[in-house]
């Protein structure tokens, strides 16, 4: 500790200065615990901040794809039924005076990547539109309109594609691009062209996705509506995308992981510096002894812990940066997979999330620190001799723990039966974790007294008895463990119970052997003209699809012919017994469940469903389920998607193959067709790229839950480490009075195995609680979907096993120092005794 | 420069409280010492914890140099004993994270009164200028005494308190130790109250006083 003395500080910063001196060399004489301290907490924020990063990353994608365009903060017009509409309106708008600029959006495939096309009119975009600024550069402006046009895309963009300025790529339906120039204000994953050079590359001639509306523009409604009818409806600037709203569940699940792993962090930091409460109190009391005041010795505590939070949060963000560019990639895939959404895999944050995973390293050492500093405030310069102190206090704190355990229970009864959505599962599942985290230490202590009492021998006496005396020092690491096994178990029982189930659906779902999509209708006709003429294809299904939108949501029609294929396999969890005659004959459709549960419709209700003509109004005639899809579908007949739906899509198509037959009829088709087949894909290779598609969606979760229980190892590390310390001093006895220091570095062994089993034991059904959370409350909430329960013993059994080899490796280094201590060592306990 | 007047203690027990100490009066002057015996449990610690403002009586006055502790708020009081009392445990009560000079200037430094050639005599005279750079658990228990009275002197105390400061240290050590301190406390013309079981120790103080059922007997 160096002394300052030419500094001159007012008589109160002084003295908390030394103080802060003096308690800081605490760390100094223990390195160890210090970096303890310092780990969990950047962990803990390391965690958090990355999950903030991944979240931060992707909002700023979505908001720069739209602010990309009209520069944010636009009010727009678009179809109010969903999807594309007629030309024809924009051209009535501007004759009348409305100030709009039109733009269409759609997807094209170039090579194995998919790429947003976004066609604009930059001569009428508002002013603040990024892309206006194309008008002041005369080169740029001329190319975009004249010969063959040109293409902005983002460098980045660029690069993903594998393609340099001037290339003009094909699309898989056979349209080349104009060629392309870099544009750094181009939203990522998307070409900014012409908006009619957009129509013929989405083959969208005369159709529209939406108006934006100029800064200025003041909407008369009642002039929109005699033009326009009840074709066009106003989007707010400030309305929640559509991308927002369907990616909420996805971003919330990653917030509530990333939660979940910075709380276990936090009892690292809790259990480590809780300890070195512990270990300072004798230095607290010679200070308060000394005329050091409460106060300044919490201001003292505060110090520590500001430098601490910048120590370790500025780790810790830096880490999280660093986890969050590791698993972007996943994130971004996954999110493109699902959403279609296009996530800039350049990781640029703001200053606010660097602050905010400081601040929330701050809060965390604050809360982790806060008893420490409550005790401080009432701490008495002396120590009351109270010889049964222990084991009241033991008790009481038993009592405490129970008490709030059946607190904590209560509360999460209450947030299940009152409470609503996602935010009420998650809470659910919080409060349970945290209740049988509080009652872990007294059901350890229970089975301790219960060992206590059959004991014989001395030694096995002493073992538990000493045991029942180290719970309230390990506890929190043993809580750790406890919540990161049951995640373990939790997490993994629903995504192990989701593949296997998501497995048998596609099985049921993906029953053709050849899909494809053809480059234009007329293609299709042909190719279907075709088909009919093989005798080794069994059957030509049209999968012809059509958007609309019902309430707040976009909902895919799809159009179904009536065949085996579906009849004897379509997965359906509710149905009427003549489903499949009535969506031929009736006015019936089959809702996906999470579009079911989203409006609130069962088998038998009537639906209103916006067609390109009037409103259809059908009967639901079947419930079926859409895993891994976040947008309502409806299934309706092939002949009525034709009649209602003007812009049906008419290039999607399933064969049925004979057998071995799949291999030849694609190989034929590509050479008959070539150019006029977008996409053809066989059953096998579909069914691999959605499982893909899944396995990348759950990987960052297990990624994070991994992570969690790596930490949760490290609390227990950290804990033992310093309790090792402390221990000496009990054990220094019971070696003085005949054990061998290997007896009892084998008996502190078992006794830390024995606790980590005892945690892994709680947390079985404690996970099992967990899985049934995600399926029954959480994924509905989030994704709109239920899956049946499943329970995996084996997984329970590699938990038990993580759970002991945790122990064993957090044990070892103190053992080992333990086992080889020399009896001086033990004997200084006896000399320093105070 | 110390006057108790009427000072009470006692603890309460489930069985009801228990008198310790019953309206015990004294006075001491600057630069005086004074030794208060007694059996153990008689009081002696309770007595010097309350003088030391380190507790609180149930009723009576401390006055130390024209303050009364009793009556002040708890950040006053850790005022008084940081400024005005040095006291001496028998358990020395040292930091152990921070060496022997840093533990022997710590009270000093809080109270800005750091005086580095009164810390070098100190250090000198209590024979601890070779170990300034060592923790107290490397020290012996009367190395640790020594640090702890100079701790306790550093700050130039009004009062010197010790409770049993030679209890843990053998007779030699301890009467080394006594001999050091009474020293210092002349040099520095504090007053001086120690409680202590040994009557030989007690002798060597000007005046003494025996702590019997709560009450002081001359």
């Amino acid at each position: 500790m160096k002394f300052p003395g030419a500094m001159k500080f007012p008589g109160a910063m002084k003295e908390t200065l030394w103080t802060f001196a003096a308690l800081a060399s605490h760390w100094r004489r223990r390195p160890g615990n210090f970096g303890m301290l310092l780990l969990g907490l950047a962990m803990a924020t390391a965690l958090w901040s990355g999950v903030q990063a991944l979240n931060a990353q992707a909002r700023n994608s979505y908001d720069a794809a739209t602010a990309a365009i009209s520069g944010g903060g636009a009010r727009t017009l678009g179809s109010s039924r969903g999807g594309l509409f007629d030309q024809d309106l924009f051209v009535k708008l501007r004759r009348a005076g409305f100030n709009v600029s039109p733009v269409l959006e759609g997807s094209v495939r170039i090579g194995e990547e998919n790429v947003r096309i976004i066609g604009v009119e930059p001569l009428s975009l508002p002013r603040r539109s990024p892309i206006a600024h194309l008008r002041s550069r005369a080169d740029l402006i001329e190319d975009f309109f004249s010969g063959p046009g040109r293409g902005f895309a983002s460098p980045e963009t660029l690069r993903r594609l594998n393609l340099a300025e001037g290339a003009q790529p094909l699309t898989n339906r056979g349209r080349q691009l104009p060629p392309l120039a870099a544009l750094a204000e181009a939203p990522p994953g998307a070409i900014v062209v012409d908006i009619g050079v957009a129509q013929h590359l989405l083959d969208r001639h005369e159709k529209l996705s939406r108006l934006i509306l100029a800064d200025d523009e003041t909407l008369d409604e009642a002039r929109l509506k005699s033009i326009a009818g009840d074709a066009l409806r106003l989007v707010a600037a400030n309305e929640e995308s559509e991308l927002d709203r369907l990616t909420d569940s996805f971003h919330l699940n990653l917030t509530a992981f990333g939660f979940l792993a910075f709380l276990v962090g936090l009892f690292i930091v809790h259990a480590a510096y809780g300890l070195a409460f512990e270990q300072r109190l004798p230095t607290l009391r010679t200070l308060r002894a000394l005329g050091v005041a409460p106060m300044h010795l919490v201001a003292a505590m505060a110090w520590e812990i500001a430098v601490l939070t910048l120590a370790a949060g500025g780790a810790g963000v830096i880490g999280g940066y660093a986890l969050a560019r590791a698993l972007l990639p996943d994130v971004a895939r996954s999110l493109e997979s699902l959403y279609g959404a296009q996530i800039s895999e350049n990781l640029a944050l703001d200053a606010r999330w660097w602050f905010s995973g400081l601040a929330m390293a701050g809060a965390g050492a604050v809360l982790a620190a806060a008893s420490g500093l409550l005790k401080t405030l009432r701490l008495p310069p002396l120590s009351v001799s109270r010889p049964i102190a222990w084991r009241a206090e033991h008790h009481r704190y038993l009592r405490r723990q129970a008490a709030l355990a059946v607190l904590a229970l209560v509360a999460a009864a209450c947030a299940y039966g009152f409470g609503k959505g996602l935010a009420s599962g998650f809470a659910v599942i919080g409060l349970a974790l945290l209740a049988a985290a509080l009652f872990l230490p007294v059901g350890l202590a229970g089975a301790l007294a219960l060992g206590e009492h059959v004991a014989r021998r001395p030694l096995a006496r002493w073992f538990f008895a000493d045991g029942r005396q180290e719970i309230s020092g390990l506890s929190l690491a043993l809580m750790a463990l406890l919540i990161a096994l049951a995640a373990n178990i939790g997490v993994g029982g629903m995504v192990e119970g989701f593949r296997q189930t998501f497995g048998r659906w596609l099985d049921a779902r993906l029953v053709a052997e050849v899909y494809f999509e053809a480059a234009t209708p007329a293609d299709a006709q042909d190719i279907e003209a075709w088909a009919r003429k093989q005798s080794d294809i069994s059957a030509i299904l049209p999968v012809w699809r059509a958007k609309t939108r019902i309430g707040a949501w976009p909902v895919d029609v799809f159009g179904m012919t009536p065949h085996e294929t579906y009849t004897a396999h379509f997965p359906l969890l509710d149905a009427e017994p003549n489903m499949w005659t009535d969506l031929r004959d009736q006015d019936a459709v089959l809702v996906s469940e999470q579009l079911a549960r989203r409006l609130g419709l069962g088998v038998g209700a009537m639906i209103d469903i916006p067609t390109s003509h009037e409103d259809w109004r059908a009967r639901v005639v079947g419930v079926f389920p859409d895993y891994g899809n976040p947008k309502g579908q409806l299934r309706i007949d092939h002949e009525k998607l034709k009649r209602y739906f003007d812009d049906a899509s008419g290039i999607h198509y399933s064969l049925r193959a004979a057998p071995g037959a799949t291999p030849r009829v694609i190989e034929d088709m590509q050479q008959r067709f070539d150019g006029k087949i977008a996409r053809i894909i066989d059953q096998s290779e579909l069914k691999a790229l959605s499982t893909e598609v899944f396995e990348r969606t759950f990987a960052v979760t297990t990624a994070l839950n991994t992570l969690t229980l790596i930490v949760s190892g490290v609390a227990l590390f950290a804990s033992l480490l310093t309790l090792s310390e402390m221990r000496r001093a009990r054990i220094a006895p019971v070696w003085a009075l005949g054990a061998t220091r290997r007896q009892l570095a084998g008996l502190e062994m078992i006794r830390v195995l024995a606790f980590a089993a005892g945690a892994a034991v709680f947390a079985t059904p404690l996970g099992l609680f967990m899985t049934w959370c995600l399926v029954a409350i959480v994924n509905v909430a989030a994704f709109g979907w239920r899956l049946p329960f499943h329970m995996f013993p084996a997984q329970w059994l590699v938990v038990l096993l993580i759970a002991l080899c945790a122990a064993f490796f957090a044990a070892l280094v103190p053992l080992v120092r333990l086992a080889r201590s020399a009896p001086t060592e033990l004997l200084r306990v006896f000399s320093n005794e105070r | 420069m110390l006057r108790v007047e009427r000072l009470s203690k006692s603890y309460p027990t489930p069985q009801g409280p228990i008198p310790v100490l019953r309206g015990v009066d004294f006075t001491l002057d600057a630069g005086a010492s004074l030794a208060l015996t007694g059996e153990s449990g008689s009081g002696k610690s309770t007595l010097i914890h309350l003088v030391g403002a380190l507790d609180d009586a149930d009723s009576g006055e401390v006055v130390l140099d024209g303050v009364a502790l009793t009556r002040l708020p708890e950040k006053a009081r850790a005022a008084m004993r940081r400024d005005k009392i040095g006291v001496v445990f028998q358990q020395f009560n040292l930091i152990p994270s921070l060496t022997v000079a840093e533990n022997l200037g710590f009270q000093a430094r809080l109270a800005g009164r750091y005086d580095p050639p009164w810390q070098q005599e100190l250090t000198e005279r209590l024979g601890l200028a070779a170990l300034g750079a060592r923790y107290p658990e490397e020290l012996s228990g009367g190395q640790q005494q020594r640090v702890a009275i100079g701790r306790a002197l550093a700050v130039r105390p009004k009062l010197l308190l010790a409770d049993e400061p030679t209890g843990n240290l053998d007779e030699a050590t301890g009467d080394n130790v006594m001999s050091l301190a009474l020293d210092l406390v002349a040099a520095t013309g504090c007053a001086f109250l120690m409680a202590t079981h040994s009557e030989r120790l007690a002798s060597r103080l000007r005046r003494r006083v025996r702590l019997e059922s709560g009450f002081l007997a001359q």
